[in-house]
C-alpha cells in the first residue's frame, strides 16, 4: 500500500466516524483540527482505523501517535 | 433497521454510529408525525467504568425498538456515589430506569491463598453489601427498575483449574459473589440482571477482557463486544416496557424438518432421532416447543397442501404436534397474506409477530410486505437456535402464571368462536359461557401481570399509560386511588387478568374522580366484562362519597376501537381538541348497573 492509498482509506474512516463527509486529513491533521475529535471518539476512532487495516495498536503506539502522519507510519509498517 | 437486527456487524455500527442514528431519528420523527406514540424513557447509566460508547450503541438499538432514550451518565466511576449521596443532576433527572455497569474490575478485594474460609466469607458479605446498599437506596430514591450488571470470570486464575473451585480462588470469589446477586433478583421485583458473564464466555472472555482496553482507556470490556454488550441490555429494556414480541410463525419445510413434505412424503422427511439432520431439526422444534410455556404463541405459516403440512407434523417422531399451533395456515397462498391473516385472528399486532422461514426469498417477500414483523436470517439449520435466542425477541423480565397458560387460553378462544356461531342470540351466548368474574383493587400476586398488560395492551387502552411493576405497587399503596383488576373465567377456560383500571381522587375537589387508565386484553372483547368493571368502579367511587367520574382518551394509532367508550358507559363529552384527545364525565348519582351476564366476586 502507498502512503497516498493508505490517506485515501483513512478519509473514508473518518468521515463515517465524525459523520462529515468534507473531512480531508493530511500528515499534520490531530485533534485540534477536528471539532468532534475529543478522548472519547478518538478510542471509536481507533478501533475503526484497526478494523479498516486489520491491525492492532500496541498501547505505547496509541499514546504515541501526534498527528494522522504518524498513524500512518504505524500502518505502513504494521502492513508492509 | 437491518443493521440493527441479530446477528449484527459491531464494528459497523460502531463506526457509523453517528449517521445511523440520524437514520434512525428521522423514522422516529416520521412515526410521531403519522400519530404513532413514541416511547420516551430516562435511562441513568452509571458506570463502574468508561460507558460512553455503550451508550451510544444502546441508544440505536433502543431507537430500533421505539423508544426513544434521554441518558443521565455518570461521571467515570462514581455509580456508587452519584445513589449514595443523592447527586443532584441525577435526582433532577428523576430516571425511568437505571443501569448500574460494573464489572469484576469494580471488586475491590480478592481472597488469597493465606486468608481464612470465615475472612473470605465476611469478604464476600462485604463485597456484596456495597451493592445491596446502594441497590435499596436507589429503589427508595427513584422507586424505578434496576439492570445491574452480574460479573465476569476473571481474566486469569492464579490457582490454575483450583481457582473455580477453591474458595480462596478468584473465579470461585467472582461466582458466588454472582449467586448473592440473583439470591437477590429471586427475591426483589423490578430487579433485573444483565448476564455479562454470559456475554462474555459467548463472546470469548480473553478477547472481552482484554487488558489494554481497561488501562487504556477505562472500558471493563473491549470495545468490539460492545455492540453485543449494547444489545442484550436493549433487549432487558425493551422487554420492560412491553416490546416482546408475542408469536412465531413457522414454514414447515426445511424449517422445521428437513425436506419438502409434499413432495418426499410425510415418511421420508428428516425428523427424529434416525439421522443427524433429524436429530437437529428435533432439537429446534423442542426449543420452539418450549416457547408455549413462556406465553409465546406458536402458529404455521407454510405453503403446502394442509393434509400433507398435518401429515409432516402428526408424525410420532414429531415433537410439535398439529395441537401446539394457534392457527394452521397450510395453503398456496402469498405468506405475507397468511401472515396478516394469522395476526388479525389472534387480534395482535404485526409487529408482534417473528416469521421464521429457511426460504430468503420468502423471508424478502414479507419484510417487505409486512412492517414491523421480525425476520430474522435463518439460513442454516444448525443456527436456528443461535439466531433465534440471541435476538432476544422473547427476553423474559416478567413471568406470571398467565404466560404458563396463553396457549391454552386462545385455544379456548377459538373454541368459543365456534360455540357463538350456533347460538342466534348474542346475549344467550354471552349468558351460556357461564362467566365468573374477579373485580378487586390490586393484589401482590397480580402486580407482574398489571404492569404487563399496561405496557402491551395497544387497542382496548383509553390512555396508553404505560407503567413498570413498582408504578403499580405506588398506585395500589395510595390512599388517593382507586385500583381494579379483572380476572374473567367461563366454562371453556380462565382467562386469567384481562382488565385494568385506575384512577385517582381529585386533589382539591374531593368529589371528583379521574380515570388515569382504563385497559382490557382483546381476548375478552364483546364479553361484557368493560361493563363489569365500570359497575364495580361506580360503586367503590359512590361508596368513597365521590360524585362525578371523568375519564379520557388519546388516540394513537392502535385504540380506535375505544374512541366512543366513555358515551357507551353514559359520559358526556367536555371537550375535545384538535387531535382528537378527549375529555368526558358522567355523575354517579343516577348510575345503574350494565353488566348482567357475569358473576362478581361470588
Amino acid at each position: 500500500m502507498t502512503r497516498e492509498e493508505v490517506f485515501e482509506k483513512l478519509n473514508e474512516v473518518f468521515r463515517d466516524v465524525f459523520d462529515d463527509e468534507d473531512i480531508k486529513v493530511a500528515e499534520s491533521t490531530n485533534a485540534d483540527d477536528i471539532e468532534d475529535w475529543d478522548s472519547l471518539s478518538h478510542i471509536n476512532l481507533v478501533v475503526a482505523v484497526e478494523k479498516e487495516f486489520g491491525i492492532k495498536f500496541s498501547m505505547g503506539e496509541t499514546q504515541k501517535m501526534k498527528n494522522v502522519g504518524e498513524m500512518v507510519d504505524i500502518i505502513l509498517e504494521r502492513t508492509k | 433497521m437491518s443493521e440493527l437486527e441479530y446477528p449484527f456487524d459491531g464494528a459497523y455500527l460502531l463506526k457509523k454510529r453517528k449517521s445511523i442514528k440520524r437514520e434512525l431519528l428521522a423514522r422516529i420523527e416520521q412515526l410521531e408525525q403519522s400519530g404513532t406514540k413514541i416511547l420516551t424513557k430516562k435511562i441513568a447509566v452509571l458506570g463502574g467504568s468508561t460507558t460512553h460508547d455503550i451508550k451510544d450503541i444502546l441508544e440505536l438499538f433502543l431507537l430500533n425498538y421505539g423508544i426513544k432514550p434521554e441518558f443521565y451518565e455518570s461521571e467515570y466511576a462514581q455509580y456508587w456515589n452519584d445513589i449514595m449521596f443523592d447527586n443532584a443532576e441525577l435526582s433532577e433527572f428523576k430516571p425511568d430506569i437505571i443501569f448500574i455497569h460494573t464489572s469484576t474490575r469494580n471488586i475491590t478485594s480478592f481472597p488469597t491463598v493465606r486468608d481464612s474460609a470465615e475472612s473470605i466469607n465476611a469478604m464476600l458479605d462485604n463485597q456484596f453489601s456495597h451493592f445491596e446498599q446502594m441497590w435499596s437506596k436507589a429503589f427508595e430514591t427513584y422507586k424505578c427498575p434496576i439492570v445491574q450488571n452480574n460479573f465476569e470470570q476473571p481474566f486469569y486464575r492464579l490457582l490454575g483449574n483450583r481457582d473455580v473451585w477453591d474458595f480462596h480462588g478468584r473465579c470461585n470469589f467472582v461466582s458466588r459473589l454472582n449467586q448473592r446477586f440473583y439470591e437477590y433478583a429471586q427475591i426483589r421485583e423490578n430487579f433485573y440482571i444483565n448476564d455479562i458473564d454470559y456475554m462474555a464466555s459467548c463472546y470469548g472472555l480473553q478477547k472481552w477482557a482484554d487488558p489494554f482496553y481497561w488501562h487504556m482507556y477505562k472500558y471493563a470490556l473491549c470495545v468490539d463486544a460492545i455492540p453485543e454488550f449494547a444489545y442484550n441490555l436493549a433487549n432487558i429494556i425493551k422487554s420492560i416496557y412491553g416490546k416482546n414480541k408475542k408469536a412465531i410463525v413457522c414454514d414447515l419445510d426445511n424449517t422445521l424438518w428437513g425436506g419438502i413434505v409434499g413432495d418426499d412424503g410425510a415418511e421420508n422427511i428428516e425428523i427424529g432421532q434416525e439421522t443427524s439432520v433429524g436429530q437437529l431439526y428435533s432439537e429446534f422444534q423442542t426449543y420452539l416447543k418450549a416457547h408455549k410455556d413462556l406465553g409465546v404463541l406458536l402458529t404455521v405459516d407454510s405453503k403446502n397442501d394442509e393434509e400433507n403440512a398435518l401429515a409432516g407434523l402428526n408424525r410420532p417422531d414429531s415433537i410439535l404436534k398439529p395441537d401446539d399451533f394457534i392457527v394452521v395456515k397450510a395453503n398456496w397462498d402469498p405468506k405475507d397474506l397468511n401472515l396478516v391473516e394469522t395476526a388479525k385472528e389472534l387480534n395482535i399486532g404485526n409487529d408482534a409477530l417473528v416469521f421464521i422461514d429457511d426460504n430468503p426469498a420468502e423471508r424478502e417477500i414479507v419484510r417487505a410486505q409486512v412492517g414491523g414483523v421480525a425476520v430474522p436470517e435463518m439460513s442454516a439449520p444448525e443456527r436456528y437456535i443461535n439466531v433465534l435466542d440471541r435476538s432476544g425477541f422473547f427476553e423474559v423480565t416478567a413471568f406470571s402464571a398467565d404466560d404458563l397458560s396463553r396457549n391454552e387460553m386462545y385455544k379456548a378462544n377459538v373454541e368459543r368462536a365456534k360455540q357463538e356461531a350456533s347460538f342466534a342470540d348474542y346475549g344467550e351466548y354471552l349468558k351460556s359461557l357461564e362467566m365468573k368474574a374477579e373485580i378487586k383493587p390490586f393484589a401482590p400476586i397480580y402486580m407482574s401481570r398489571i404492569a404487563q398488560l399496561t405496557n402491551k395492551s395497544n387497542q382496548f387502552n383509553l390512555t396508553t399509560l404505560r407503567c413498570t411493576q413498582a408504578d403499580i405497587e405506588r398506585v395500589a399503596a395510595d390512599g388517593n386511588y382507586i385500583t381494579l383488576y379483572g380476572k374473567l373465567e367461563d366454562k371453556f377456560g380462565d382467562n386469567g387478568v384481562v382488565s385494568v383500571v385506575f384512577g385517582h381522587i381529585d386533589e382539591s375537589e374531593k368529589i371528583l374522580f379521574h380515570i388515569d387508565l382504563w385497559l382490557m386484553s382483546c381476548r375478552v372483547l364483546k364479553r361484557d366484562m368493560e361493563f363489569a368493571m365500570m359497575d364495580s368502579l361506580s360503586a367503590e367511587c359512590k361508596s368513597r362519597g365521590i360524585k362525578k367520574i371523568r375519564g379520557y382518551y388519546y388516540p394513537t394509532s392502535k385504540n380506535k376501537m375505544v374512541k366512543d367508550f366513555y358515551a357507551l358507559h353514559g359520559f358526556a363529552r367536555v371537550s375535545e381538541d384538535a387531535d382528537g384527545n378527549a375529555i368526558w364525565e358522567r355523575k354517579i348519582e343516577d348510575y345503574e348497573n350494565k353488566n348482567k351476564v357475569i358473576e362478581v366476586n361470588k
